[in-house]
């Protein structure tokens, strides 16, 4: 399953990044690594950019790079 | 006194700039998002070692934000260079105490550098407000450099930061702490034997040997390889990559290190850090859950810019009128004063009357920064920026281009700087290009001139949200037609971290605005008022005798006084009309004539590209001169709703928001773009634009009012 499959209020474990080494890294810089779990806080509009909380830390993605990041979910807020 | 160079380095946001505005009196400028330094910047304090008695020179230089080491934006480069060949003693790492472990990636690269090295542990009132215990004694212990908890906002720790630099500065260099995972550990220990082994000679120890083959880095390699050891050692590099390939998974050797940074900043954290509650979270997630809203988010922004408008022009003109009445004031006691000869007229007509209807503005001004300042230092810019994104995204605008944007309503200077957060080339100069389309804060007064002499300060605010609206959108269309014809190419990807909200302290705002407005001022007592005596001289020299003396003549004859001020206001038109200022827009007369222009708003628009408060006060010369004689108009507004007819002054207003952005501005974007023929482009672009928009804009309102 995808990121950018999930909806506002998910949670999920990431599994794996299949993006080059430039966004990669940048993913990493910002704590987005394989194992690190993760909880969807919103999508705007059309759902074009979404609001992920990572480690405390609250990360703005776009759909294309959330779609990107392949995770599996663990919980969900209904 | 003995010299300590410092560079400063952190990721964006954990108030790099604050801290040394907390340790020197520097005023930089700070905001809550990332790229506010854009550029390195320098300076010293001094420092006195109260113990030894000794004084030291604190040579402090603050580099821009980096998420990491690798670079990924212009100011992650400019960063970069400069730690790894910058000339400085000590590396002073500014972490963000709220978000450790994110922040303590940045320090682990930093550590690879083998440089002293002080770690501050920043924002730490923030961080205990927040439930966060941090361990530094146990965090100075894993790292092997001091850590020192500091908060810039209360003050707190500044001095024992002064101290562990001075103490730093004295030691000797140490060895990175870094510890790897068991399997690449091992392949550390074999090619560190393999050194033991052949006694070899380097400046590097064994273990930085080992780590740096082992990252493949390239300078390494190159030394290395025409020495005789090459021979054996090239077996066991390869032997030693294959393991950790086997092991990982993963051919990519940056991957496996950024996993290891990444696994020694998190067992970092853990082991020193504990977390109570989350209040500050909620807080932070409270005001989310309303303002980036999928629905309510755009339209509140809406709102909030709205409001900055709808204040920037009802508060500021209450002191207007005031400025306004004692700068006339002022110019009619230096004419009873100096007489009413050339000197006379030189003070009050032109130094007076142009500097004095470009400070008429300062009050607009500083509403404006101050809106732009809070809205900057809450966190809430990123916020939009997200909500954006989406929506920039089909102009082909990235929502990072919304910061330096928005900054553009404030000055073309600081935006044209702040695209450097964009890394992608095309995306900048996409976003270089239509920043003048925000108008900016020296375009404000013409605006406000225009609006209140043409459509009356009952619905000022309106027509003036409406002006930087339609400014806005014009930028957005420009943007989609560069980006579909001229910038063509792969997007950028968009991950932004969303700072926490914070309250920022009214001081930091204040600072900003009173920067501005110093700024400002001194513009309009140095810059402006140089403008003003050239213009003052250019409309008043060469002096027509013919025309002067064949009027006066005509005057004399004349009985009633209404007559006499008549004939009086077409001799001075006649005589500016013979200057070398008239001469001058007569010869571009041809260029805007088709927009309804006459020669004087050519000119004040000419002007206007050294700077555009001199467009305001161009026109305060020219139509102070032209009806000097008549003192129940003596404000420029109604001049100017006297001589200029509607639809040529909604033409001229189209052709203000678009054309060339001021000379300095000029310069910045030139800089920024990457060359001259970037300002070209840039100028011919404008240019075409204000011109075809003008002349639409011109015809199509003489046709609905039926002029």
């Amino acid at each position: 399953m995808l990121l950018s499959q999930l909806h506002k209020g998910d949670e999920a474990v990431i599994v794996r990044i299949n993006a080059d080494s430039t966004l990669r890294n940048r993913l990493s810089s910002f704590g987005v690594v394989r194992g690190e779990r993760l909880k969807v806080k919103g999508c705007s509009l059309a759902k074009k950019t979404m609001e992920i909380e990572i480690e405390h830390t609250l990360l703005a993605l776009r759909e294309m790079e959330a779609s990107k990041i392949e995770v599996s979910q663990v919980g969900e807020v209904s | 006194m003995e010299k300590i160079t410092v560079v400063l380095a952190g990721q964006p946001n954990v108030g790099k700039s604050s801290l040394i505005n907390a340790i020197s009196d520097a005023k930089l400028k700070v905001g809550n998002f990332a790229g506010v330094t854009v550029d390195k910047m320098e300076l010293d304090i001094t420092y006195c070692d109260e113990q030894t008695c000794t004084d030291y020179m604190i040579h402090v230089v603050d580099l821009p934000g980096t998420y990491s080491l690798v670079d990924y934006t212009q100011e992650e480069r400019v960063t970069k260079d400069a730690l790894l060949e910058g000339d400085y003693d000590l590396i002073v790492n500014v972490v963000d105490s709220t978000h450790l472990q994110r922040n303590l990636l940045l320090t682990t690269e930093l550590l690879e550098l083998g440089k002293k090295m002080v770690v501050v542990l920043n924002m730490i009132d923030e961080a205990q407000n927040e439930g966060i215990e941090i361990d530094e004694k146990q965090l100075s212990i894993i790292l092997g450099v001091p850590c020192v908890k500091t908060s810039a906002s209360q003050k707190i720790g500044i001095k024992e930061l002064e101290e562990s630099i001075v103490k730093v500065a004295h030691q000797q260099e140490t060895p990175s702490k870094v510890i790897y995972s068991d399997f690449i550990e091992e392949e550390i220990d074999r090619i560190e034997f393999f050194f033991q082994m052949r006694k070899y000679k380097t400046s590097l120890s064994y273990r930085e040997l080992a780590i740096k083959l082992l990252q493949e880095d390239t300078q390494t390699y190159k030394k290395i390889h025409d020495e005789p050891i090459w021979i054996e050692l090239q077996h066991i590099v390869r032997e030693a990559l294959e393991h950790l390939y086997l092991h990982t998974g993963t051919q990519d050797i940056k991957d496996i290190f950024a996993d290891e940074y990444f696994a020694f900043a998190k067992g970092a954290k853990m082991e020193v850090m504990s977390r109570k509650s989350m209040r500050a979270k909620n807080f932070t997630q409270k005001i989310d859950n309303l303002l980036i809203n999928k629905y309510l988010g755009i339209p509140i922004f809406f709102i909030f810019m709205w409001v900055l408008f709808q204040l920037t022009f009802e508060i500021g003109a209450i002191p207007m009128d005031l400025i306004d009445a004692s700068f006339s004031w002022l110019g009619d006691k230096a004419k009873v004063v100096l007489g009413n000869g050339w000197l006379g007229s030189l003070v009050a007509d032109g130094m007076i009357a142009g500097v004095g209807s470009v400070m008429m503005f300062l009050p607009n001004i500083m509403i404006l920064f101050f809106g732009i300042a809070l809205l900057e230092t809450t966190g809430y810019m990123s916020r939009v920026s997200f909500m954006l994104d989406g929506f920039f995204h089909r102009f082909g605008l990235h929502g990072k281009s919304f910061i330096p944007l928005v900054t553009g309503f404030g000055c073309s200077v600081p935006a044209y700087m702040a695209a450097r957060t964009l890394k992608n080339e095309k995306d900048r100069l996409l976003t270089l290009f239509i920043i003048g389309f925000m108008s900016c804060g020296a375009r404000l007064p013409i605006y406000v001139l225009f609006i209140g002499a043409f459509f009356g300060d009952q619905n000022a605010g309106n027509w003036l949200f409406l002006i930087y609206m339609i400014g806005a959108i014009l930028g957005l269309i420009s943007a989609k037609i560069l980006h579909l014809y001229v910038f063509k190419g792969e997007d950028e990807p968009f991950v932004m971290e969303m700072p926490k909200y914070r309250l920022p302290s009214l001081a930091l705002i204040w600072h900003t605005v009173y920067g501005q407005s110093k700024s400002y001022m001194k513009k309009a007592g140095t810059f402006i008022l140089a403008a003003s005596m050239m213009v003052w001289f250019a409309s008043n020299y060469p002096k027509n005798q013919e025309i002067q003396k064949s009027y006066e003549q005509k005057i004399e004859q004349l009985q009633t006084q209404e007559e006499k001020t008549k004939l009086a206001n077409e001799m001075q038109s006649q005589l500016l009309k013979e200057s070398y200022l008239g001469k001058v827009g007569e010869a571009s007369a041809w260029f805007f004539a088709p927009l309804g222009f006459d020669w004087k708003m050519s000119i004040a628009l000419e002007t206007g590209l050294a700077a555009k408060e001199v467009v305001v006060s161009t026109l305060g010369v020219l139509y102070s001169l032209g009806g000097e004689t008549d003192e129940q108009s003596a404000s420029l507004r109604s001049q100017l709703k006297e001589h200029i007819p509607l639809p040529s002054a909604i033409a001229f207003i189209v052709f203000v928001m678009i054309y060339l952005p001021c000379f300095a501005a000029s310069m910045v974007f030139a800089r920024e773009a990457g060359g001259w023929k970037y300002l070209l482009y840039l100028f011919v672009f404008t240019t075409t634009t204000a011109w075809i928009l003008s002349f639409l804009a011109y015809n199509v309102s003489k046709i609905i009012l039926g002029v």
